[in-house]
């Protein structure tokens, strides 16, 4: 995991600390081992420990969790590990049922909860006179889950609609704990900024807890820090930017292939050689590719707009076969050093040709009409242009009944750029939707009105201010040599991103006052006592100040690149390390929020 | 202080084992303390005094006739009185802990605090059957204090750790000869035994199955008929009696190793007999009023007394109460011998006279100094390790100089001994004081520990001298200062006091503060142990563990405030914890109300219904006239495929729910669904196909897909839908 080291925080000691928790709570049980995930969370801990390393330790199989009994298998334990969800514990609770039937009591059975146990599910299995049969109970503390070098995930995609939906804080406090976590193994964070209603809220936390958990007095011990500073960015104060189409590479790859726990599935075809693709059936073949900072060439790829992603291919691929060429005209001794670094070449030329057949695969989806004429609509959408009215394009979505999440995505957008919908528009788009989707859409829609992503016009115009005084849409940019943020979405700069960025120009909330009042939620400006006497590290040596932008309820690729595009700036002395509650892109983000509540709740209880 | 004033109280006892006796106080005991009459017991490390009239003395009876036992202090300063109302008391004494432990003659045993406060109280044993008769308070080699008694009929029961009373018993005694004319408890490696006289017969008692009892013969040279008294030392290794030859045999526990038989000349039995350390027994006999330090090796020092004394056994030595004096007979310890001994050629001593020189501005303090000046660093380690043996601060204060002094000479000396030890000194001449009275030596002070200090100063009320002292020693917060607030507020929400509890909250509040590792939940249950919930309450405020203040409060039944604090903890599981406790204790109704106040409670309850109680969740959303809710959940259900038959009745609910709502538009578009099944139906039943479950477009494209058009247009004409599609 040497991709994770490297930045001023250390992301490997989350790595190795989760790793090492994990290890330890299996090796309770000795002997072989089957582990049955709740599915959600399999993929997550693929980036803690690999299944070479879970076989080294006796684990023979490992399931997603679901109904039905399990599959015969002769391991001694079975351990689940699930995060604390009712639904899940049912299933546990009938697997084990299910099992204990058929193979009586050979078998022991063991529950992780992953960061924390819960009362409800406990009584739950208790209900279902389970809770006798699970011989260790045990807490699985990773809190992060690391996905790179300067970002790291909760990998909870439910926050923002349990928040804003439910009124449920159970995620916010999971993040002061998550917060707490990180400042253990980094020490403490001495100055604090955030935005928004749950920003304000998981501080207070934040510090509630350090007082509990008397960290002042560890603190004292612990005089150094690795993050001088954090902003704490709630995902509600900027609901336009997860909307816009990501248009950097990584953003696109997750944006149409989906990118999970840093393996994105490619269809195969774009990757075989010519005389494969006849042997290989065609049809459902998919390719499977782990992207992250190991891979030298993505991590120069990521973050460029995809625009710039084909001239730098080239040049790579003409740079390489220059390096290639060279052996036809050296010496012995250089064709030594050449051999040598022959195996490092062929890595590159293999990387480049996977990403060759990647940026093919995607070129395939932005030259199509739909995606430029939906790309089209969003950046009228961005300008301000025709926001009141309905929109073709909308309605031809609908009349194809395209997919529901990319119709509610433009609405979305449009209803966010323009302040709200006129009462009629509104009440026409919805009647159009119900139509043409059933009654859930009906569903879907009150869930999007309850968090502010759909509302009717009221007076004042934020989106229209915000546009002028923060420069969210900036038109002469360069993709391919980007001096602004906005090359991400190529002419929007991502809101929450040009806060975080005027917030480190300025060193702090006041010149941006006006601003500020324009968005939901209350300010959070704080540096605590307690820090008085840690020392950073950066302070000392004129290092760059490492600061850890939090944004709580996911941040998109296209923010994190935007970040990075920060970091990399010569004339800032800022590092940028993301923490996110989970990745997101606009179709996940408003998926998470249309799923709350409305999956099939009612028929489990009964 | 010349040197020989300083040796003055020594006595020798063998070659080069010096003994001395001196003033720690001097008494004034209340007038009602008459020392003759009396029994007094002092706990061990320089511990309170605990005075109770003795029995068998023949006194005029003052007032009423009930027993009273007296507190004071080590300078005999009067702590409290408690009148006793149980059964006859047959011992008093006191645990390692300074606790008074009283036995009564029916085997109960209560313990006090030093303030006479009831702590807790137990029965050796359901299995006495007879009277106690007598009781012996032990140490056990875990530190933990053991009683044991012995009963009319001979039997001896007793318990290792008076916190953990398990009752045990030791074989019975072989039933030859008469009455035991005297046992003593020897508790050493995890073994308890007690040796028992039979007049001449000497017997071990154990728990040994096989080996009941086994008969010992010691080595005595001197003819006697019976044993009167034994004392064992306070390690549990040494052990001496006296016969009635009058003669002491001193020898190990076992018995097998004898050190010495000495000739008292004295023939009736002694009063009281302790070890002093292990080299010396300390006796005296109420007769003459004669004290009598005898040494290992077979000498003895004799003194008078004008009245009775009372000894109390320490591990370095004895203290004498009399009725004027707090004496302390102790082995001159080692340095402090090498010292101040008559022409003594160490190093210290050379010291210790250079710095006297010194100070008189006397040349000769050089040729001392050169004297020593080799082994310079010996010398001060010397003065400073002596100085902590004296109790006279001049002494004190005589060493400490010397030990400065020299070290003025020595470069490389390390002065964190000499640090250490003039704070220890001020610890311990504060605790020494009088108004303390904890006459605690340094090597009391080394094995109690620090921190046992400061929980002795803290039962006696002394806070302010604790903290100081925790602060002065530099320990941790932790165990030091915190640990005395605890206490203090403790103290302060106690039963006695009879402020206003606001007053009590706020004070607590301000002298505590917010600080970290202060457990404010521990002081509300003292709080509300005394019956002040009110004030608990209050405290609770304070308390930065979420889960332990509601704990708490769910306890004292204050829901309401359980509510509001786990809610502002974040903690959803501690907020559900209390909700589900709540409708357990509550009425429906009531349950309900305190919930509508809060709206995390309510939507977290809300959420739990969803999972767990359809019908509760439908109950709650009608009281809070959430009908977007209702008309919400009767549209998922209406999506439940599982039930196809009521999904027209469902929407029309959900129909219903908004219409209360005046939420038109959604209204409307329920009604153009239930219109919707209406026309699915009668297309179902026209066409043979399945229609219910799609929406208008899907049913429109259907339609037309089987070349409807008819239908279809009509469909249309009625949904408006519009030609685009």
């Amino acid at each position: 995991m040497r991709h994770l080291q490297g930045g001023k925080m250390d992301v490997s000691v989350i790595h190795s600390l989760a790793r090492n928790t994990l290890i330890n709570l299996i090796e309770k049980c000795s002997g072989t081992k089957l582990i049955v995930w709740e599915s959600s969370i399999s993929g997550p801990m693929g980036l803690i420990a690999q299944y070479s390393l879970l076989k080294e330790m006796g684990v023979i199989k490992m399931y997603p969790l679901r109904t039905g009994p399990l599959l015969e298998n002769p391991a001694e334990h079975v351990i689940f590990i699930s995060r604390p969800k009712l639904h899940s514990m049912d299933l546990i609770a009938e697997n084990v049922h299910e099992s204990k039937k058929t193979s009586g009591n050979s078998k022991q059975y063991h529950l992780f909860f992953l960061t924390r146990n819960s009362l409800l599910c406990k009584k739950r299995l208790e209900n279902r006179g389970m809770l006798g049969s699970l011989t260790y109970i045990e807490e699985l503390n990773c809190e992060f889950f690391p996905v790179d070098s300067d970002l790291i995930s909760m990998e909870i995609p439910e926050v923002f609609g349990e928040y804003h939906i439910q009124n449920d804080p159970t995620t916010l406090y999971k993040i002061a704990q998550a917060i707490i976590t990180l400042q253990k193994i980094y020490g403490p964070i001495p100055r604090v900024w955030g935005k928004g209603q749950a920003a304000k809220q998981v501080w207070d936390l934040v510090k509630r807890l350090q007082r509990e958990n008397n960290l002042e007095e560890t603190f004292k011990n612990n005089q150094t820090t690795s993050i001088d500073q954090i902003l704490l960015i709630d995902r509600s104060i900027d609901l336009i930017t997860p909307l816009a189409t990501q248009l950097t590479y990584e953003g696109l790859i997750d944006e149409i292939f989906g990118l999970n726990n840093t393996t994105a599935c490619f269809p195969a075809d774009k990757f075989k050689n010519k005389t494969d693709r006849v042997s290989e059936s065609l049809a459902e073949a998919k390719e499977t590719v782990i992207l992250d900072s190991a891979d030298a060439l993505f991590t120069d790829l990521r973050d460029k707009n995809f625009n710039a992603v084909g001239a730098f291919l080239s040049k790579q691929a003409k740079l390489i076969s220059a390096q290639l060429e060279e052996r036809h005209e050296i010496s012995v001794q250089e064709m030594k050093v050449f051999v040598q670094k022959l195996p490092n070449i062929l890595a590159n030329k293999n990387a480049l040709s996977r990403h060759t057949a990647i940026a093919e695969s995607i070129k395939d989806v932005t030259d199509s009409f739909d995606f430029l004429d939906s790309l089209q609509v969003e950046q009228e959408f961005l300008n301000c242009i025709e926001v009141d009215k309905a929109n073709g394009y909308i309605e031809d979505l609908l009349a194809q009944k395209a997919p529901m999440i990319k119709v509610l995505r433009l609405i979305c957008l449009q209803c966010l750029t323009g302040s709200g919908l006129k009462p009629k528009l509104l009440e026409y788009y919805k009647r159009e939707l119900v139509q043409v989707y059933g009654i859930e859409a009906l569903l879907a829609l009150n869930n999007l009105e309850k968090v502010g992503l759909l509302k009717v016009q009221t007076g004042s115009r934020q989106y229209a201010v915000l546009r002028k005084t923060m420069r969210l849409t900036v038109e002469d940019t360069s993709e391919i040599n980007p001096i602004d943020i906005s090359y991400v979405h190529s002419i929007y700069a991502p809101l929450s991103i040009r806060i975080a960025e005027q917030l480190m120009k300025n060193g702090g909330w006041k010149q941006l006052q006006d601003v500020l009042g324009l968005l939901p939620g209350p300010n959070v400006e704080d540096t605590s006592n307690i820090y008085n006497g840690a020392i950073s590290n950066s302070a000392l040596n004129d290092a760059p100040t490492v600061v850890l932008v939090f944004f709580i309820g996911g941040c998109t690729f296209a923010e994190i690149s935007a970040l990075r595009f920060l970091s990399q700036q010569e004339n800032s002395n800022v590092e940028f390390v993301v923490a996110t509650t989970k990745l997101i892109n606009g179709n996940t983000f408003l998926q998470s929020i249309i799923d709350i509540d409305n999956k099939k709740t009612v028929s489990h209880g009964i | 202080m010349s040197a020989a004033m300083l040796t003055a109280d020594w006595f020798l006892l063998g070659r080069d084992l010096y003994f001395r006796k001196f003033e720690i106080y001097s008494l004034g005991w209340q007038r009602d303390v008459n020392v003759n009459n009396v029994i007094a017991v002092a706990a061990p490390y320089g511990g309170p005094i605990a005075v109770r009239r003795d029995n068998k003395k023949l006194v005029k009876v003052q007032g009423s006739g009930q027993l009273i036992i007296s507190i004071y202090s080590g300078s005999a300063r009067h702590i409290k009185s408690i009148k006793w109302e149980g059964k006859p008391v047959v011992k008093i004494g006191w645990s390692n802990d300074e606790r008074l432990i009283c036995v009564q003659e029916n085997g109960k045993v209560t313990v006090q605090d030093v303030f006479g406060s009831f702590e807790h109280t137990f029965t050796i044993s359901q299995k006495l059957n007879s009277k106690v008769v007598d009781a012996a308070i032990f140490t056990n080699p875990q530190n933990f204090t053991g009683i044991a008694v012995l009963t009319e009929a001979n039997k001896i029961f007793y318990i290792e750790n008076i916190y953990d009373p398990k009752e045990k018993q030791l074989s019975d005694l072989p039933r030859v000869g008469r009455q035991p004319t005297s046992w003593v408890v020897i508790s050493q490696d995890r073994l308890t035994e007690v040796l028992i006289a039979k007049e001449k017969a000497l017997f071990r008692l154990t728990r040994d199955e096989h080996h009941p009892s086994s008969m010992l013969v010691a080595d005595v040279a001197h003819e006697y008929t019976s044993i009167i008294k034994m004392a064992v030392s306070i390690n549990a290794r040494h052990v001496a009696f006296f016969t009635d030859a009058g003669y002491l045999w001193m020898g190990s526990s076992d018995l097998r190793t004898k050190y010495c038989e000495l000739d008292t000349e004295m023939i009736t039995k002694p009063k009281q007999l302790v070890w002093c350390g292990t080299e010396a027994v300390v006796a005296f006999w109420e007769k003459d009023y004669t004290l009598m330090v005898m040494g290992r090796h077979g000498e003895k020092m004799t003194y008078s007394y004008e009245a009775c004394v009372h000894l109390v056994p320490e591990i370095d030595g004895v203290r004498i109460l009399s009725a004027t004096q707090h004496e302390l007979v102790q082995k001159v310890p080692d340095v402090v011998q090498k010292i101040f001994r008559i022409n003594s050629t160490d190093p210290g001593s050379f010291l210790l006279e250079a710095s006297k020189q010194f100070q008189r501005r006397s040349h000769r303090a050089d040729e001392y100094i050169s004297l020593v000046n080799k082994n310079l660093g010996r010398a001060v380690e010397q003065c400073i390790e002596a100085a902590g043996y004296e109790f006279d601060t001049e002494v004190q204060k005589m060493l400490i100089r010397a030990a400065q002094f020299g070290k003025c000479f020595v470069s490389s000396i390390d002065s964190d001994e000499y640090v250490e030890m003039c704070r220890l000194l001020r610890v311990l001449n504060a605790v020494r004081d009088p108004r303390i009275g904890i006459p605690m030596t340094k090597t009391e002070y080394d094995c109690l520990s620090r921190g046992k200090l400061l929980d002795r100063l803290v039962t006696r009320g002394q806070y302010f001298l604790a903290i100081q002292i925790a602060k002065y020693l530099k320990m941790p917060e932790k165990e030091g200062s915190n640990r005395i607030l605890v206490h203090w507020a403790k103290y302060k929400v106690g039963k006695h006091q009879p402020v206003d509890d606001e007053m009590i909250a706020k004070e607590i509040g301000d002298k505590l503060g917010y600080t970290p590792g202060i457990s404010y939940s521990e002081i509300a249950k003292t709080a509300s142990d005394n019956g002040r919930t009110k004030l608990a309450i209050k405290l609770l405020d304070y308390e930065p563990r979420a889960s332990e203040q509601v704990k708490l409060l769910v306890d004292l039944k204050e829901y309401k405030p359980a509510l509001v604090k786990a809610i502002e903890s974040g903690d959803t599981d501690l907020i559900y914890d209390v909700i589900l406790k709540l409708r357990g204790h509550m009425t429906m109704g009531d349950f309900k109300l305190l919930l509508h106040e809060y709206s995390v409670a309510i939507a977290l309850y809300i959420k739990y219904c969803k999972e767990h109680d359809p019908e509760a969740l439908t109950e709650i959303l009608i009281q809070e006239d959430d009908f977007d809710s209702q008309a919400q959940q009767h549209l998922i259900a209406s999506l439940d495929e599982k039930k196809n038959w009521d999904r027209e009745m469902n929407v029309s609910s959900a129909l219903k729910a908004y219409k209360v709502k005046r939420n038109d538009l959604n209204a409307s578009i329920c009604e153009e669904t239930v219109r919707l099944f209406k026309h699915q139906k009668t297309f179902e039943e026209k066409l043979k196909k399945q229609f219910v479950g799609k929406s208008a477009h899907d049913t429109c494209r259907e339609l037309l897909l089987m070349e409807e058009f008819k239908l279809a247009e009509k469909f249309k004409g009625e949904y408006k839908i519009p030609d685009k599609r």
